[in-house]
C-alpha cells in the first residue's frame, strides 16, 4: 500500500516539475518583445476599449449554479447509498425513493418558474 | 512491490510519455479525422503522412513568445494552464489499463476523476477571469455553467454502475464485465439487474456528457471560435495555448476511458478469454476500445454545428438529469427485485 | 417561445464584435451593448475599409471605372459590372447583341452561385460546422475554373464591356458549363440531407433572428433577405432587364421570416439558377458578343440615369449623372447590403450573442460592398 501511494506520489510530484519546466523553457526559448498595443486586452482591434472585463457582470446562470449545488451535495449522498445498497435492502430504497422524488420535484418546481427560459 | 527509485521514474516516465504522446498524436488523428470528412488529405509535408508534424508544432509553439498582457491578473494567467494540464494527467494515476497495469487503484477511483475533472473545469473559469477580456469573461461564465450543467447527469450515471458492481474502484467495475461482450454494462440484460432498457440510455447520456465536459465541438461553446474569438484562452500564446490544447486531448482519453471501464469492460475481450494470445482479456482491447471512442468524438466533432448555450442546458436539466435520475431509481428497484 | 427577459440598463457593458472578429468576415465593427450575454443594443460602426469609390468616378472615364465594380462586391462582381454596363449603355444608347445578353446572364449566374456557395460554407462555419465550408469551396472551386477560362480572373472579374463582353465564349466553357449543372444538383440534394435537416442547425436557425415585411421595407432590405420574410420582390422579375424576361425561373419566396427561412430562400435560388444557366445555354444564339457600332469616346449627353440589377444579396442600383464629359458628374451606388445591415441593430434588441451572429450571418454581408 505505502510503495503505491509512493509511487502516485512521485507521479504528482514528477508532474509538478515538468509542466512548469515547460512553461519556464517557453519563457526562455521565445522572444521577448513588447509594445503597448500588444499589450493590449483583445477586443477585435479597438485600441480604446469601453469599460474594463472585471466591471459588474451580469451572470444569468446564478440560478442554476444554486441548482447545482444542490444536485451534486445529492449525488454526493448517493455514492455510499449505492455501494451498500444490497445491504441497506428496501428500507434504504424507498428512502432514497423519496429523496430522489423530493428532488425531482424540486427540478420540475424550478423548471415551471422558468429559470431555463431563454430566448 | 518492490519500490525501488528506477522502478518509481520508470512508472513516472511512462506514465508521462503515454499521456504526453496520446495527447500530441491525436492533435495528428484530428486533423487526418477532419481531412478524413472533408475530402482533403490534412497534413502530409512533414514526414511519412505528416506524422512528424505533431512534434514539429511543439517545438514551434515552445519558441514562440509566452505574451502576458499588461491588464491580467499575472499569478491567476500562469496557473490556468497549468491547471488545465495537470488534473487530466493526474487521473491517469487511478485509471486500470488492464489487472496489473495501473499506476495506483485507488477504491474510490470514480470520485477520484471526477474531481480532478471538476478541477479542469476550474482552469477554464480561472483562465477566463485572469485575461481580463471581456470574451475571455463571457466564455469563463459559460464554460462554468457548462462543466457544472453536465457534472450531474455524469455523477448520476456513474452511480447507477457503482449500484450494479457495488463499488467505486474502477478495477472491480471491470472485473464484473469480463464474461464477454454479453456482460458488459452497456446491454440491457444484466446478470444483476435482469432486464434494464435504459442502460443503452444511460450509456448515451455518458457519452453525451463526457463531450460536453471535455468542451467539445457540439458543446465547444467555451471556445466558440465565431461568436467569443477563443473563448477563455484568446490571450494566451505559446505553451499557455499548448497546455490547455494537451490537456483538451488528455481529457478526451480520460472520458473515454471512464466510458469504457464503466459501460464497455474495460480490458476484456468481447468474446471472452479464449486463451488464445489477441482473444485474453489484456491492455489492447482497452486501447482498441478508447482509439474507437476516440474516433467517434472526432466524428462528432467534425459533422455537427455547435450548439448554443441555453440549448446545451436545456438539454441538460429538462432531459438528461430527470432521465438520469429514473434509470437510477429503477436499476435500484430491479436489483432488489431479481 | 416565452416571455421576453427583462434586460437591466445598469448592468451593460460595451462589447467590440469587429473588426478583427471572426463573424463578421470582414472589418465591419458591431459595437454591442450587452447585458449579460443579451443584446441591449447594437451599433454599426462602418468605414474601416472606405475607398472612396463614388469620388473615384468622378476622376476617372467611364471605361477606368469598370474595374472598380469587381472590388465593390468580391463574391457578385459579375452583377455589379453588369449594373454599372447598364447605366451606361442606358446612357449612351448602346445597342447589345443577343449572345453577349446571354452570356452576360450565364456568367451572372454562375457567379451568383459561386456567391451562395461561399455565403453557405461560412455561415455553417458561423455556427460551428467546418466541414461544409470545405465541400462548398470545392463546388465554387469549379465555377471560379470556368469563369476564370472566359475572364481571365477568378474573384474580381472585369468581363463586362459597353455593349458587349471582353470576348466570347468558347466550346470548352459551354460542355464545362453543363457538366458543372449536372454535379451541382447532386450536390445540392447532398448539402439539403447532410445541413439543412440538420437538427441543430434547425433549432438554431427556426424561430430566431425574425424581421418582418413591415421592417424589410423601413429599412429597404432586398435580396434573399427580403424574401425570406415574405416579400415578393426581384429586379430580374419586377424591373426586368437583359434577357431576363425571355426565360423561365421562379423567385423562391419564404414566409417564415427567421434565419431558416432565408437559408431556405438561398438554397432553392441556387436551383433555379441552375435552372436560368441551363436555359440560357440552350438558347444561346450564334453572333458577335460586341455591337459593330460603338462610339470611340464614352461620352453620356448629360442628364440623370438609372440602372438596377439583383445581385446575389439584392437590388443594386445604380444612378449616375453626366455633364457630358469624359467623367461621371456624380455616381451613387446603392449596395443591397448597407440596407440589410441597418435593420441589424433593432432585430437583434434582446438576442443572445450567439443568436445574434447566425442572424448576421444570414444576412450575408460582404463589407467591402456595404463601406465603399
Amino acid at each position: 500500500m505505502s510503495a503505491e501511494l509512493v509511487l502516485s506520489g512521485a507521479i504528482f510530484i514528477g508532474l509538478a516539475i515538468i509542466i512548469p519546466i515547460v512553461m519556464i523553457m517557453t519563457v526562455m526559448l521565445g522572444p521577448r518583445s513588447d509594445s503597448a498595443a500588444k499589450n493590449d486586452p483583445y477586443e477585435s482591434g479597438i485600441k480604446h476599449v469601453v469599460g474594463h472585463a472585471d466591471q459588474k457582470f451580469s451572470v444569468k446562470f446564478y440560478l442554476l449554479a444554486i441548482l447545482f449545488l444542490i444536485f451534486d451535495i445529492e449525488a454526493v449522498f448517493m455514492y455510499p447509498w449505492a455501494v451498500s445498497l444490497r445491504e441497506l435492502g428496501v428500507f434504504g430504497l424507498i428512502e432514497m425513493t423519496v429523496f430522489i422524488l423530493l428532488l425531482l420535484t424540486g427540478l420540475i418546481y424550478i423548471l415551471k418558474k422558468g429559470v431555463l427560459n431563454w430566448r | 512491490m518492490s519500490l525501488t527509485l528506477l522502478n518509481v521514474v520508470l512508472a513516472v516516465f511512462i506514465a508521462i510519455c503515454f499521456v504526453g504522446a496520446n495527447a500530441a498524436y491525436l492533435v495528428w488523428c484530428e486533423r487526418k479525422g477532419a481531412g478524413f470528412y472533408q475530402r482533403r488529405p490534412g497534413p502530409m509535408e512533414n514526414g511519412w503522412w505528416g506524422l512528424l508534424q505533431p512534434p514539429i508544432d511543439g517545438v514551434k509553439l515552445m519558441t514562440k513568445q509566452l505574451l502576458i498582457p499588461g491588464g491580467v491578473d499575472k499569478a491567476i494567467f500562469m496557473v490556468a494552464p497549468v491547471l488545465a494540464m495537470f488534473p487530466a494527467l493526474i487521473s491517469f494515476v487511478t485509471i486500470p489499463f488492464s489487472d496489473n497495469i495501473v499506476a495506483h487503484p485507488i477504491d474510490v477511483g470514480v470520485l477520484v476523476i471526477f474531481a480532478f475533472a471538476a478541477l479542469g473545469g476550474m482552469s477554464l473559469l480561472v483562465a477566463g477571469w485572469g485575461s481580463r477580456n471581456k470574451y475571455s469573461m463571457i466564455s469563463s461564465v459559460r464554460a462554468v455553467s457548462q462543466t457544472v450543467a453536465y457534472e450531474i447527469p455524469l455523477l448520476i450515471t456513474t452511480i447507477t454502475i457503482v449500484m450494479i458492481s457495488g463499488s467505486l474502484n474502477l478495477g472491480d467495475i471491470v472485473q464484473q464485465q469480463l464474461d464477454g461482450f454479453l456482460s458488459w454494462n452497456v446491454w440491457p440484460l444484466h446478470k444483476e439487474v435482469g432486464f434494464n432498457l435504459l442502460m443503452p440510455v444511460s450509456f448515451l447520456i455518458l457519452f453525451v456528457c463526457s463531450v460536453a465536459e471535455t468542451n467539445r465541438a457540439p458543446f465547444d461553446l467555451g471556445e466558440a471560435e465565431s461568436e467569443l474569438v477563443a473563448g477563455f484562452h484568446t490571450e494566451y500564446s505559446s505553451m499557455g495555448f499548448g497546455l490547455f490544447f494537451m490537456g483538451e486531448y488528455a481529457n478526451i482519453v480520460i472520458g473515454s476511458c471512464l466510458i469504457t471501464i464503466l459501460f464497455l469492460g474495460g480490458w476484456s475481450c468481447p468474446f471472452g478469454d479464449l486463451g488464445i494470445f489477441p482473444f485474453t482479456h489484456n491492455v489492447g482491447w482497452f486501447l482498441l476500445k478508447i482509439y474507437l471512442i476516440i474516433f467517434v468524438f472526432i466524428w462528432i466533432r467534425w459533422t455537427f454545428p455547435r450548439t448554443t448555450i441555453y440549448g446545451l442546458l436545456n438539454l441538460s436539466w429538462k432531459y438528461l438529469i430527470p432521465i438520469s435520475l429514473f434509470n437510477l431509481l429503477l436499476t435500484a428497484g430491479l436489483l432488489k427485485v431479481f | 417561445m416565452s416571455q421576453p427577459i427583462e434586460l437591466q440598463k445598469d448592468e451593460t457593458f460595451v462589447l467590440n464584435v469587429g473588426p478583427q472578429h471572426p463573424a463578421t468576415h470582414g472589418v465591419l465593427r458591431v459595437k454591442m451593448t450587452m447585458d449579460g450575454e443579451y443584446i441591449y443594443k447594437a451599433e454599426t460602426v462602418l468605414g474601416y475599409i472606405h475607398r472612396m469609390h463614388e469620388k473615384m468616378a468622378e476622376n476617372r472615364t467611364y471605361p477606368q471605372y469598370m474595374p472598380n465594380m469587381g472590388r465593390l462586391d468580391y463574391l457578385s462582381a459579375m452583377a455589379f459590372n453588369h449594373g454599372y454596363a447598364l447605366v451606361v449603355e442606358r446612357a449612351c444608347g448602346i445597342e447589345v447583341p443577343e449572345r453577349a445578353e446571354y452570356i452576360r446572364v450565364i456568367t451572372v449566374e454562375l457567379n451568383r452561385i459561386s456567391s451562395h456557395l461561399v455565403w453557405l460554407g461560412a455561415y455553417v462555419l458561423d455556427l460551428g460546422g467546418f466541414t461544409p465550408l470545405m465541400y462548398c469551396f470545392d463546388d465554387r472551386e469549379q465555377i471560379l475554373d470556368l469563369l476564370e477560362s472566359v475572364t481571365g480572373s477568378r474573384l474580381t472579374y472585369c468581363y463586362f464591356r459597353f455593349g458587349g463582353l471582353y470576348n466570347d465564349i468558347d466550346d470548352e466553357f459551354i460542355t464545362g458549363t453543363r457538366a458543372f449543372i449536372i454535379r451541382m444538383r447532386k450536390e445540392l440534394k447532398m448539402y439539403a440531407k447532410l445541413v439543412t435537416g440538420n437538427i441543430i442547425l434547425m433549432k438554431r436557425l427556426q424561430g430566431h433572428g425574425i424581421i418582418d415585411k413591415d421592417m424589410c421595407q423601413r429599412y429597404g432590405a432586398t435580396g434573399p433577405v427580403a424574401r425570406g420574410s415574405g416579400l415578393n420582390y426581384d429586379v430580374r422579375k419586377n424591373e426586368p432587364y437583359s434577357v431576363y424576361p425571355e426565360l423561365d425561373f421562379d423567385i423562391p419566396v419564404n414566409d417564415g421570416c427567421d434565419s431558416y427561412a432565408r437559408y431556405l430562400v438561398r438554397m432553392e435560388e441556387m436551383e433555379q439558377s441552375l435552372r436560368i444557366i441551363e436555359q440560357a445555354l440552350d438558347k444561346l444564339p450564334e453572333g458577335p458578343v460586341n455591337p459593330e457600332k460603338k462610339p470611340k469616346l464614352i461620352k453620356p449627353p448629360s442628364g440623370d440615369y438609372y440602372a438596377a440589377v439583383e445581385t446575389a444579396r439584392g437590388n443594386f442600383g445604380i444612378r449616375l449623372v453626366s455633364d457630358g464629359g469624359k467623367n461621371a458628374y456624380r455616381l451613387k451606388l446603392r449596395s443591397p447590403t448597407y440596407s440589410n445591415m441597418h435593420l441589424f441593430d433593432e432585430a437583434c434588441r434582446g438576442m443572445l450573442l450567439a443568436d445574434a451572429l447566425a442572424f448576421m450571418g444570414s444576412l450575408d454581408l460582404v463589407i467591402p460592398e456595404m463601406d465603399r
